[in-house]
């Protein structure tokens, strides 16, 4: 029989501290039941010091206090049982259902906090996703099993973006190998929420998609959670039930802040801007479980979405993010306002794992070069703007103008594109061509002459 | 366990705070004593000792421990077990091999698998090259065994032993446990040599004395080699911030320098990418042995969501073992990619400890740490009497990208070679990002000599020659930025020509391309003589008044910047016809312009 105190020392923001406890294991589960209601919180041991115990509260704390309440601990772990029936679910950031459906029961439970996967058991990512989104394909190329967070901004479209690109993706190879989504919702707001689920009626998924959501005024220190039950969920539907899973997630810095504030509840010595100094093995302990196992069917593509803020890619939530994940997709705000959708920022913007996904016999033999060019011709774009700004576009050499209209042409054909609009990937590489066809032959230095001579459209 | 352990004096575990938990009754423990954890018995090492109250970093994840656990001492600081069986091979932040974890558990790294090592099943045909009788020194060679393809370990007396043989088994199949050798020292004490022996990771191995570093590791990258080239035995940072090519450039220089032995740490970065080199390094040839490239690595991987403390550990265990094959007279490089996860790991664990932090968290003794990691680096003469070297190269993750920060600022201090990554190099997808304004090698004069001899005598004359004019491009530039090129009088749009020419036909190299990814040295040598040629002809024409419009031919132009592709590497005959063709081109120009 485990033991039951009544006694609470100190409440500090998501923690409680106990003493005079016995036998307890670091990351044990606690039970709080508030005396007289029965209302039961939880919480998760993080800290031991002989019979003082740190317990890090899940839901809100307010009303806490000595004597109100009973600390039960549990002997276990944070477990949730793992069944296919969790798709078409919607959990909170603990892991109980509050879609009024009965609870899930299984045999099978995992811890959420799961495990490194040993780098000998991976399966190197290698297979093209097309989302239909021609900057995306074409620059910042998605492979099954990558993890590709969107960097964006208050106010962005990178809700939309990401409905887009669940909508559009096709994930497993044929119609045999299946496939779920599992969306979870960090500290947002419920307008948000709503529109994914919105969004995942449309693309007619819903009852593929395993949801975990924790609102902006659910307590903070379920925001830890939210993203390992998640992710639970997934490891369990792909590498146990070998399916093709896309992991929506949004919004990290939502975590992060969450991290922040307990961090300071517990007194930590702050790195960067107030964040622990553990924030970069924290979020690898979440991004890290994207991936693909040898020899099996299965894969987790990850697309964490964060909020950079003030647009600022080295604060150290993005920061510590484009360490860890396979690339990044970086939503502009100077785009967003010429009313350019999606605002893809191509420069920024990398898809590491899309050498190996690309060319003859993923996409098409030109890609890398078309991809290589577009990026270096658009680079030079932004050269020639800054210097028409100053001698005026007039003034700007023959060359130099021809840039200009490149650069628009970029924009407003090939960056822009429609919500409900899918370009398959011939289709946007045949346009890549296309706009590159307005800079003179000479300027095209990343261009093979076979391809050139194959691809280059003709009397231009 | 054995009576004698079970006799030990115990440790209980009186706190747990993360990878840092604390015991008491741990008088009879040693500083940096390596102890097993509570009934599943993870490893960890004592890190403060205080009265009967001892501190330990634990290298595996601590939830499910208790209050009252034990902690056991092992008697013996946290060592590896060197001998034949690291090459080919990937293991954790404490030397366990991550294939034998998977055998154990098929998926996830479990914890509390305790000590494994290399294998001490596998029998190895082994050579004895001792006799009774002979007298064998510290390091010296008692036998060879044929590691891999291109790889002999010679068996070294470890640095502490010597005396006089007075056994020797017959060749034959042995494994790392089997006796081989029995030696006897001039105090009568007879030790034992086996195939392996244990070596503390934080202790540098001793060498006979360093000496100067005088040839260069040779990359096959032209801004390296060319540039900004690493001696042997030399040190190196990469910093660059999130996606400027850090983990790219590691992994060219693990493929193609042409060390005997790479050691390669995956430290606090990805799972794939360690994937990606089990997956990618059998196939590929070394163009020294002809053999995989994987026949000469060792990998160790502590990725970022494995625990902290193990990183920690990650960087001495390479180093450690980096030691051992150099001690067998080989060069050896290590790469350790990347520094800066190292370094935090320490901060990590100096918070956990509640030490007063210095810069941004990090603790006071940081630079000390830094420091003698990167002293352990060198060319030396092995107590074998061998030549042989570590060369490190470290990469360094800036936060913010911002170069100014703790981890960067004190690296710099250490290394002799800063291959600064810009951010906005990688954006424009200009390979390797490497800015050439910023960067430096600090072994330019000591290796002259050898450029001089082994590549062209003005080999390192037309290196400067070179850059001067990247510093005046990059001066003119800021004024193009204010005016626009045309304003520019002609022998400077000259110099703009030929800048870019060098930086995309020569400073650019494509890792994906297989000609590219590796260029030889000659080849690396004719290209930029090439471009200088085109140079220096285009300024004899300034002189006679030709405007730079008139000086650039298309033709040449895109064949300059295509070069290092349609010049095989085998075959720079290519080169002496593109300095034909120019000669041609400024014939008819100056013929038209002398009139
Ligand atoms: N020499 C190179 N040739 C081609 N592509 C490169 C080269 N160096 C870097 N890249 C590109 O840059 C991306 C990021 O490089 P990486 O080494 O992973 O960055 P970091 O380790 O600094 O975050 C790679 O995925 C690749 O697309
Ligand atoms: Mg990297």
């Amino acid at each position: 029989m485990k033991k039951e105190y009544l006694k609470i020392d100190k409440v500090v923001g998501p923690l409680i501290q106990v003493s005079d406890v016995d036998d307890v294991f670091y990351g044990e589960v606690v039970d709080i039941v508030e005396i007289g209601t029965g209302k039961v919180k939880k919480g998760k041991v993080i800290k031991i010091e002989e019979k003082n115990v740190v317990i890090q509260v899940f839901q809100n704390t307010a009303g806490l206090a000595a004597g109100n309440s009973i600390i039960k601990f549990t002997g276990e772990s944070f477990n949730l049982p793992m069944s296919l029936d969790l798709q078409g679910r919607i959990f909170n950031g603990i892991g109980e259902p509050i879609d009024n459906g009965s609870d899930i029961f299984s045999l099978v439970e995992a811890n959420i906090n799961g495990r490194p996967i040993n780098p000998m058991s991976r399966e190197y990512p290698r297979n093209f996703i097309q989302t239909g989104i021609s900057s995306i394909d074409t620059l910042a190329t998605l492979i099954r099993g990558q993890k590709l967070p969107i960097f964006s901004g208050n106010g962005l479209p990178h809700n939309e973006l990401a409905a887009q690109i669940v909508k559009q993706a096709r994930l497993g190879d044929n119609v045999h190998e299946d496939f779920a989504v599992v969306f979870a919702a960090i500290g947002v707001k419920h307008d948000d929420e709503k529109f994914f689920r919105k969004s995942f009626d449309d693309a007619n998924v819903m009852d593929r998609v395993v949801m975990f959501v924790n609102y902006a005024d659910d307590p903070i220190a379920e925001r830890i959670t939210t993203p390992r039950c998640a992710l639970t969920a997934a490891e369990y539907l792909a590498f146990e039930k070998h399916m093709h899973i896309l992991v929506v997630m949004t919004d990290i810095t939502s975590y992060c802040e969450a991290l922040r504030e307990i961090s300071s509840a517990r007194e930590e010595v702050p790195s960067r801007k107030g964040y622990p100094g553990y924030m970069y093995s924290d979020l690898a302990s979440l991004y890290e479980r994207a991936g693909m196992l040898k020899d099996q069917v299965g894969s987790i593509t990850f697309l964490p979405i964060l909020t950079m803020p003030n647009d600022d890619i080295t604060h150290p939530i993005p920061d510590l993010t484009g360490y860890i994940t396979e690339g990044q997709i970086v939503l502009g705000r100077d785009l967003f306002q010429r009313s350019i959708y999606p605002p893809v920022a191509i420069l920024p913007s990398l898809s590491r794992l899309m050498k190996d996904g690309i060319g003859d016999g993923f996409t098409r033999e030109d890609h890398a070069e078309v991809a290589n060019q577009l990026f270096a011709s658009y680079s030079k774009v932004q050269e020639v703007r800054d210097l028409s700004q100053i001698i005026g576009e007039e003034d700007l050499s023959s060359t130099d103008k021809k840039y200009m209209a490149f650069g628009r042409a970029f924009e407003a054909k090939f960056l822009n594109q429609g919500f409900d609009e899918s370009r398959n990937i011939v289709e946007s590489l045949n346009l890549g061509w296309q706009l590159l066809s307005l800079l003179p032959l000479t300027e095209l230095d990343r261009l093979s002459p076979e391809n050139i001579e194959k691809y280059f459209p003709k009397g231009s | 366990m054995t009576v004698m352990e079970e006799n030990k004096i115990k440790g209980i575990i009186s706190a747990i705070n993360g990878p840092v938990i604390k015991g008491k009754n741990m008088t009879s423990f040693k500083m940096r004593e390596m102890v097993t954890v509570g009934n599943k018995h993870l490893i960890g090492e004592v890190i403060v000792l205080e009265g009967d109250v001892g501190t330990i970093q634990v290298y595996e994840e601590t939830e499910g421990l208790k209050i009252g656990e034990v902690i056991t001492p092992t008697g013996k600081p946290l060592s590896l077990k060197l001998g034949p069986g690291m090459l080919k091979n990937m293991f954790d932040g404490i030397q366990r091999p991550l294939e034998k974890i998977q055998e154990l558990s098929p998926i996830f790294i479990p914890e509390g698998i305790g000590l494994l090592s290399i294998d001490d099943q596998k029998q190895w045909v082994t050579t004895l090259t001792v006799n009774t009788g002979d007298v064998l020194l510290a390091g010296s060679v008692f036998g060879t065994i044929q590691e891999t393809e291109v790889i002999e370990n010679r068996l070294l007396v470890p640095p502490n032993v010597s005396g006089t043989v007075i056994e020797v088994v017959p060749n034959g199949s042995y494994t790392i446990e089997d006796v081989l050798v029995r030696i006897q020292d001039q105090k009568n004490q007879v030790h034992e040599l086996k195939m392996a022996h244990e070596w503390p990771v934080r202790t540098p191995r001793p060498n006979a004395y360093r000496r100067e570093t005088l040839v260069p590791l040779i990359t096959g990258q032209r801004v390296i080699d060319i540039f900004f080239p690493i001696a042997k035995g030399g040190t190196a940072a990469i910093p660059g911030g999130f996606g400027t090519g850090k983990t790219m450039t590691q992994h060219q220089l693990a493929k193609w320098s042409d060390a005997d032995i790479i050691v390669y740490i995956g430290c606090g970065e990805r799972g794939n990418e360690m994937t990606e080199v089990i997956e990618d390094f059998p196939k590929l040839i070394d163009p020294r042995s002809g053999k995989s490239i994987m026949e000469r690595t060792v990998l160790i991987a502590n990725t970022s969501n494995m625990p902290v403390a193990a990183r920690e550990a990650s960087i001495y265990t390479g180093i450690t073992i980096a030691e051992y094959y150099r001690d067998m007279g080989y060069a050896v490089a290590m790469m350790a990619d990347s520094t800066s996860r190292w370094a935090e790991a320490l901060r990590e664990i100096s918070g956990r400890l509640e030490e007063m932090p210095a810069e941004e968290g990090y603790p006071a003794y940081l630079p000390s740490r830094i420091a003698e990691f990167y002293e352990r680096a060198g060319s030396v003469e092995t107590l074998g009497g061998d030549d042989a070297s570590i060369t490190i190269i470290g990469a360094v993750s800036p936060a913010g990208g911002d170069f100014s920060e703790p981890v960067t600022e004190n690296t710099k201090r250490f290394v002799n070679v800063f291959l600064a990554l810009d951010k906005s190099l990688a954006y424009a997808r200009h390979y390797p990002a490497i800015n050439w304004l910023e960067s430096y090698s600090g072994y330019i004069k000591i290796l002259s000599d050898w450029y001089e001899d082994n590549v062209a005598e003005d080999c390192i004359s037309l290196r400067n020659k070179m850059l001067e004019l990247l510093y005046e491009e990059n001066k003119l530039q800021e004024m193009v930025m204010l005016v626009g090129e045309d304003v520019l009088p002609d022998d400077q749009r000259w110099v703009l020509e030929i800048a870019k020419i060098i930086k995309v036909g020569y400073l650019q190299q494509n890792a994906y391309n297989k000609d590219d990814t590796y260029v030889p040295l000659q080849k690396q040598y004719v290209m930029l003589k090439a471009i200088e040629y085109l140079y220096d002809s285009g300024r004899e024409g300034l002189k006679l008044g030709i405007p730079t419009s008139q000086l650039k031919d298309l033709d040449i132009f895109s064949q300059f910047i295509k070069m290092k592709y349609t010049i095989p590497n085998d075959d720079l005959s290519g080169i002496d016809r593109l300095k034909d063709e120019i000669d041609q081109h400024f014939e008819i120009l100056f013929k038209k312009y002398e009139n």
